[in-house]
């Protein structure tokens, strides 16, 4: 898988590895902002209140 | 050339691209489950520690937004007065909206630069995850006769509860709203089922359908998760009313004794 990506790649080996740091960066980034936050209510580690 | 019809050169190109194909699924999927094991250790540091970088940030700007009085400094000039203990019935405040920051609670067990603000409701969204120490809306306000009964997270999301199994009996738990001080002193804790919710009726331990006596005491109570990292209990901390006072008049002397700066804050 990324491999494929590796080679679908254009231009230089520094400009890969650049692009993909820039991808993994923007990953994390939709990850912290909105898929973790909707995925915390399925994990309910920290529930604190009382209830019926 | 014969190199391409040779019998014994597709013997040995045969084998070697099945080999590629299965060598290269399993190397995909072994990249799926490498892919799925570093999100989900992105989710934990996500929820061990951004959300408490977060929370943290919205806490301090929730207790900057306030611009309440500062309290009455002292007459020799050297700090903040001590404020006298008024122990009849306190002024009250009304409920305000959800989501709306109306208190702060200073806990010297919990450190002297502890403050963290108090919000009105108990969403976890909105309220705990963001704006620190929740009020269950249906409970007393501070200084009311009943149970003022608030809820914080002990662990994540800048955990204002997370100190909470160290307090002792007689430890004040301040509270503040915009004009009154309100004193109380942990009494007892204990640690009970997520659907005990007589740990915050106005006479802690009267279960739903029990008839309630006549309210004659104040009450705080604090509930936060049991154990760390888990929702299967909760922690909780019941507290008695001390004493009451206006800020106008200077500050607790349990926070002065404990080093409390509560200027600026």
């Amino acid at each position: 898988m990324y491999g494929l990506i590796w080679r679908a790649l254009p231009g230089p080996g520094w400009f890969r590895a650049l692009f993909l740091l820039a991808l993994a960066a923007a990953v994390v980034l939709v990850c912290f902002e909105w898929v973790f936050p909707w995925a915390s209510q399925y994990v309910p580690m920290n529930d604190n209140t009382v209830e019926v | 050339m014969s190199v391409m019809t040779a019998p014994p050169r597709h013997g040995v190109y045969r084998p070697r691209r099945r080999r590629g194909f299965v060598s290269g699924f399993v190397g995909f999927v072994g990249e799926l489950f490498i892919t799925a094991g570093v999100l989900l250790g992105l989710f934990v540091v996500w929820q061990l520690w951004w959300t408490d970088v977060q929370a943290e940030r919205e806490h301090a700007q929730a207790l900057a937004a306030l611009d309440w009085p500062e309290p009455a400094p002292a007459e020799d000039g050297s700090g903040l007065a001590v404020a006298p203990r008024y122990t009849d019935d306190p002024p009250v405040m009304e409920a305000p909206p959800d989501e709306t920051v109306f208190g702060k609670l200073y806990v010297p067990r919990f450190g002297a630069g502890y403050v963290e603000p108090i919000a009105q409701g108990v969403d976890k969204e909105r309220v705990l995850d963001r704006l620190g120490i929740g009020h269950y809306p249906d409970t007393a306000m501070p200084g009311d006769l009943g149970n003022f009964s608030t809820a914080g997270h002990r662990t994540t999301y800048g955990r204002p509860y997370h100190l909470v199994a160290e307090l002792q009996e007689g430890d004040p738990l301040v509270v503040r709203t915009e004009d009154t001080w309100y004193v109380y002193k942990v009494t007892e804790w204990r640690i009970v089922s997520p659907y005990q919710v007589e740990v915050v009726s106005p006479v802690p331990g009267i279960k739903p359908g029990e008839p309630l006596p006549e309210l004659t005491e104040r009450f705080m109570t604090m509930t936060a998760c049991h154990p760390m990292y888990s929702a299967a209990e909760r922690y909780v901390v019941h507290a008695v009313f001390d004493y009451w006072a206006p800020v106008s008049e200077g500050v607790p002397a349990e926070l002065i004794d404990a080093g409390v700066d509560v200027e600026g804050t």
